[in-house]
């Protein structure tokens, strides 16, 4: 019987290592991500020449221009699109593969 | 005649007669569902529908934005599908704006899309053995389900929203060693799949469900039921064969419409696990036959999208569910005047009705779950004892101690 079957392999998976993994949160020591993985984005303000590109089409409002014609994030609203990476003629803003965002201090997640 | 009314009232007394609210929350849904189930005994009578929960506004909010951030947008609409929304909107703009994306750009299109219906349909497998009482199936199958979402995050760098699609082409291009990875996987993904049909082919899943959940073809059709539900029903529709997108054209040899004439839950299961089998012989032609050439236009696609003009269309995609409508107006100036979506699960909500009516409570779980409709469900029911106007509240757990104690008696 298939039945018994589908038994015989959740018993042997009894003995087998366990198919998730333990959550670590030490940098350094988490579950690999692919290159191309989009997470926290990163901002070289020496190279923004201020074209405000990235502005108009984040599609959440995370960029805002400030009086000295460069830009900052707020970092709680992105979705990581990468939209704004793709478009900056400058390569001014990079997706890191730091996946963790979350602090306990919302002052930290404004990128300037 | 008022004789047997009148003995019919007193039956309706003699059961109680109880309404079971059946919904309507799930945050990643465009149609969060509300079913009220009115049930006589065990035994379900009535069906109604509402819908209108969680309302997010998504067709409104798309019209104050420019048309790339609506792109984004939409990916929102689903988490299971989200390629097929942006594939379907892009291609509306693409017509609009007379831009024509290069061959490998189409290929590579289709093969997301062909991932992403049997992760899609690997997750209904599973939440169909789970509504069950099948446990075990139900790891199995995430499981299988959950490398493909890896292989999402190497090729498209998330596993969810993967923001493939772009105007005029797609973001990401393969490499070499992506290509062979997902080979590998395939041979994978064919070993399991075939395991967990042949699990399902055992009597015992066959016995709590074939028979259940009936709807008949000429219900299907006049319901406009779409995707595997109307397959299951033996309505022979796929937009991939007859309309096709993408590259689905030149791919129309390597695969074929699944449909079963079962018209019970079983049928619709049996759809999707030999559909996992179709998408798996398309992504092979794809990786075969992969032409060369740029994955994007040069421009940005800042101008792209200033370059397409005011205009409206239509577009359709067969998504894992069943057939995705999109009408776009642009206004000219990189915005948009009107964005109206249908989603599949809105089309075959109705069909709930004709294969609710005569089942028993504990079916409905499953049933409802075999349309696949882009909700989670119940965390709870409310059961209000009209009667005496009592009311208490029945969680999912219980409900499915109910699946599990008929389960047993069969
Ligand atoms: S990744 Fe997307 S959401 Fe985040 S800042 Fe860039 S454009 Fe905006
Ligand atoms: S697109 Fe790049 S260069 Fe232009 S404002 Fe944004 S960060 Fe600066």
């Amino acid at each position: 019987m298939k039945f018994g079957k589908m038994l015989r392999d959740a018993l042997r998976s009894l003995f087998r290592k366990p198919v998730t993994v333990e959550y670590l949160t030490k940098p350094g020591r988490m579950v690999p991500v692919s290159e191309r993985f989009r997470g926290r984005l990163t901002y070289d303000r020496d190279a923004c020449i201020g074209c405000l590109l990235c502005v108009r089409v984040c599609p959440s409002g995370v960029i805002a221009s400030t009086e000295d014609m460069k830009v900052a994030f707020n970092i709680s609203r992105c979705i990581l699109c990468g939209q704004c990476a793709e478009i900056c003629p400058k390569e001014a803003i990079k997706l890191s593969t730091q996946f963790e965002i979350i602090t306990g201090n919302k002052n930290g997640l404004i990128l300037k | 005649m008022t004789a047997e009314r009148d003995v019919e009232r007193e039956v309706e007394v003699e059961y109680t007669r109880l309404r079971i609210p059946f919904g309507p929350i799930h945050p990643a849904l465009k149609e969060p569902v509300l079913l009220r189930v009115s049930v006589r005994g065990e035994e379900v009578v009535d069906v109604d529908m509402a819908l209108g929960h969680v309302h997010r506004g998504i067709e409104l909010l798309a019209e104050g934005r420019n048309l790339i951030q609506t792109l984004y947008l939409i990916e929102r609409i689903c988490g299971i599908c989200s390629h097929s929304h942006t594939t379907c909107f892009i291609q509306a703009l693409e017509e609009i704006g007379g831009i024509t994306p290069s061959k490998r750009a189409l290929y590579l299109r289709t093969l997301i899309f062909e991932m992403e219906r049997i992760h899609s349909h690997l997750l209904l497998l599973g939440v169909i053995a789970y509504e069950i009482g099948f446990d075990t199936l139900f790891m199995f199958t995430w499981h299988v389900r959950e490398k493909i979402l890896d292989l999402f995050e190497k090729i498209t760098g998330n596993r969810i929203h993967h923001a493939m699609n772009t105007i005029g082409g797609v973001r990401w291009d393969l490499t070499p060693r992506m290509v062979e990875e997902i080979d590998a996987y395939m041979r994978e993904v064919e070993k399991s799949v075939k395991y967990i049909h042949n699990v399902f082919m055992d009597g015992t899943v066959e016995k709590r469900v074939c028979g259940l959940g009936v709807l008949s073809y000429d219900d299907a059709v006049k319901l406009c039921v779409v995707g595997p539900t109307a397959r299951g029903s033996g309505v022979d529709i796929d937009v991939r064969r007859d309309h096709p997108y993408a590259a689905y054209d030149e791919l129309k040899r390597d695969f074929s419409v699944v449909v079963e004439r079962g018209c019970d839950v079983y049928a619709r299961t049996e759809v999707r696990i030999l559909e996992i089998f179709e998408s798996i012989n398309i992504i092979r032609a794809i990786l075969d036959r992969l032409p060369d050439g740029p994955i994007r236009p040069k421009e940005n696609v800042f101008r792209l999208m200033r370059g397409i003009p005011e205009g409206e269309a239509i577009s359709l995609v067969e998504a894992p569910r069943g057939e995705l409508l999109y009408f776009v107006k642009t206004d000219g100036s990189g915005g948009l005047k009107r964005l109206k979506v249908r989603t599949p699960t809105f089309s075959n909500l109705i069909g709930l009705k004709p294969m609710l009516i005569g089942c028993e409570i504990a079916d409905v779980p499953v049933i409802v779950a075999s349309i696949d409709p882009c909700l989670s469900c119940t965390n709870r029911l409310i059961v209000i004892d009209q009667e005496r106007g009592e009311s208490n509240v029945i969680d999912v757990d219980s409900l499915r101690h109910r699946v599990r104690r008929r389960w047993m008696r069969q």
